[in-house]
């Protein structure tokens, strides 16, 4: 399967910068057999990204790639996609990185339903710099920042989205990998924002830090840890202490914003026809 | 949008904006701020008409960043903004910098520091469009005098920002925003229009950032099967992330010397008066007005003053600063700031004892008056 992405993937620009352990390459290979499985044009797919681990991504892929400034992706990718609405566009971010510089661009990318596909890593910790806690640290974490332990409450990033206006939005991990790969599709199909928080892990700033074992070890609690949307819904709320939910969590139809704005465009050049006749 | 040869009444922002269409501009993101409002609002109810593209974003920065996105396309972008929105603009202003992406960020001056006076004018953000963004970077800045210079400037701003493939900056100030004047604008077809480079390879030869001879490399339009990389990281000619000391240093040698050989293309100014002066007047922007009324009381009064207005201030025109300053009595800089102009003047002039500053920073024009007042006071010392 592997061979099959590899179009997709800058192989002279190997090997990527990632620690041993980290989830993060099991995360792009959903999202690059996503694109293979939906036939995208390789040639009209831009990767946008801001700064962290996760956001590393670009520099690997072999698409139009942009790694901006810290927490701007979305308003880059705002800019590729309105302009040229054509383009598919994804955004490939980190929980610090998406959810606390880039957190307004997040809830106004989302409010605006422009068709972008978010894929959110949530390592649940700023890793590049060495282990900070994120809005995305559960509390009670340790952390360089948090040393005693992080006081602060956590974001649910899905249910954040949704809020503001996203039309699609899925959590996965990076042990449920076929799903992860399914909600990705599920976004690319989606023609409007939409947003996959793919848990990922990070045993290197995180994981050591709160004694949560090894690679495998912190992979194999996200299956521990996880359930499913549909099974779910048959459990009771004691039973689901602790856990958190994977799947589809919400799809909705709206009106897409670069959609509406074409829309308006073609007003002015019906009535230029007319004004013409 | 109308577009006739004929005298109108019109607003120095308006005059941007149209000027930017006029130009090729077909995309502006931005977000309200005074005294630059009306180019947003003209943007909006003009761009969707030919077919471009408007985007309120949700703060400065993002409109800043969206119209690198619109730009990485292959659409001439611009945004507006003034003193505080131009600070925050500062974090993808040198992002489109290192990653050499054309744009035009025209900021309306107002009083600073911090909030300050926003419907007052000033001057004070000269060394801000300089060294706003951190490291060292080249810069394009320049600054009108009048509704037509601003017309003018602004399509010079957007075809140097093509054809050098950078941001360039536009310092308008509260006056010359909001004053509306009598002009003539040029015929679209009679405008020089500038488009930016783009490869002639194939996709698997193109280098990004690799110098043709020219300093400015070819820029593929992304979604054209080019496939390239763009990063604030420092890269090599690929645009992959690179760390090798000679690699860093090739790249920003030609980052921080491209505009070099262009420097004459660049310095526009004007001269009035200057053959036979014995005194030079130097400003800038709204101030310049004032200077040019000055000059003519001066004149009258049988002072030989002579009057040089720059359009261009980043890169500085010391060349031509330089040779104007020399032999003069005294030289006077009028500025609506503490003195940031006059600071790059007195690099460059050789009697720096005979250099004097106008300033106002209380968010009031400098009068003609004023001027003519302290250049007397200065004659009859001298």
């Amino acid at each position: 399967m592997l061979k099959d992405v590899e179009q997709y993937i800058r192989m002279n620009r190997l090997p990527h910068i990632w620690c041993p352990g980290c989830g993060n390459g099991i995360v792009m290979k959903a999202i690059l057999e996503a694109i293979l499985d939906s036939r995208l044009d390789p040639l009209k797919t831009v990767f946008v990204s801001g700064i962290g681990c996760s956001s590393r991504a670009t520099g690997y892929l072999n698409f139009d790639t942009l790694h901006t400034t810290h927490g701007r992706a979305l308003a880059f990718a705002t800019g590729i996609k309105l302009a040229k609405p054509e383009l598919n566009v994804f955004v490939v971010t980190g929980d610090g990185d998406g959810t606390a510089i880039g957190g307004n661009h997040l809830i106004h990318a989302a409010r605006r339903n422009i068709d972008l596909n978010v894929i959110l890593f949530n390592n649940n910790i700023y890793g590049m710099t060495g282990g900070q806690y994120s809005p995305l640290t559960p509390q009670g974490k340790s952390a360089t920042t948090a040393p005693y332990g992080n006081i602060e409450r956590p974001f649910d990033i899905c249910e954040l989205t949704k809020s503001a206006g996203a039309t699609y939005v899925g959590r996965g991990t990076v042990y449920h990998t076929k799903q992860l790969t399914e909600l990705v599709k599920g976004a690319i199909q989606n023609k409007g924002f939409s947003f996959v928080e793919a848990v990922t892990v990070c045993p290197v700033s995180y994981g050591r830090r709160n004694k949560l074992g090894s690679a495998p070890q912190m992979i194999t609690a996200l299956k521990d840890n996880a359930v499913n949307v549909k099974a779910a819904q048959k459990l009771e709320a004691d039973q689901l202490a602790g856990k958190f939910l994977i799947g589809e969590l919400y799809k909705e139809t709206a009106p897409e914003y670069t959609q509406s704005y074409d829309a308006l465009i073609a007003r002015f050049r019906k009535e230029g026809d007319a004004h013409e006749q | 949008m109308i577009k006739q040869k004929k005298a109108r009444l019109l607003q120095g922002n308006n005059a941007c904006a149209m000027a930017a269409i006029d130009a090729g501009v077909r995309f502006f993101a931005g977000y309200p701020i005074t005294p630059s409002t009306e180019i947003a609002e003209y943007m909006a109810e003009n761009l969707p008409r030919v077919g471009g593209k408007f985007i309120q974003m949700e703060d400065e920065i993002a409109g800043m960043a969206a119209i690198l996105g619109a730009s990485l396309t292959g659409v001439k972008a611009i945004t507006a903004t003034s003193g505080p929105g131009f600070s925050l603009k500062q974090e993808n202003i040198g992002f489109a910098t290192m990653a050499e992406i054309p744009c035009v960020i025209v900021n309306v001056q107002r009083m600073g520091p911090s909030t300050g006076g926003p419907t007052s004018p000033a001057q004070g953000d000269v060394m801000q469009a300089r060294w706003g963004t951190h490291g060292d970077h080249p810069v394009i800045t320049l600054s009108p005098a009048s509704v037509l210079e601003t017309y003018e400037l602004t399509v010079k701003a957007i075809n140097f920002a093509e054809k050098f493939r950078m941001p360039v900056i536009l310092l308008l100030d509260e006056v010359v925003g909001h004053m509306r004047e009598k002009v003539i604008i040029p015929d679209v077809s009679e405008l020089e229009i500038i488009e930016r480079k783009r490869p002639v390879v194939p996709p698997d030869e193109y280098k990004p950032y690799l110098d043709d001879g020219t300093g400015i490399p070819a820029m593929a339009d992304f979604g054209t099967g080019y496939r390239w990389h763009v990063t604030g990281l420092n890269h090599d000619e690929n645009g992959a992330p690179a760390g090798k000391a000679e690699v860093v240093q090739s790249q920003l040698t030609r980052l921080f010397n491209k505009l070099r050989p262009y420097y004459d293309e660049i310095s526009l100014f004007k001269t009035y008066k200057t053959e036979d002066a014995q005194y030079l007047l130097i400003s800038f922007g709204g101030t310049a007005r004032s200077a040019a009324e000055a000059l003519q009381t001066l004149r009258k009064q049988g002072i030989k003053a002579g009057f040089l207005q720059l359009q261009t201030i980043w890169p500085f025109p010391e060349g031509t600063v330089a040779n104007l300053c020399k032999n003069k009595k005294a030289v006077f800089v009028a500025e609506m700031n503490d003195g940031q102009i006059i600071g790059e003047v007195k690099k460059n002039i050789e009697n720096k004892e005979s250099l004097f500053g106008i300033n106002k920073i209380n968010g009031e024009l400098i009068t003609p008056q004023e001027i003519v007042q302290r250049v007397k006071e200065v004659v009859g010392v001298c």
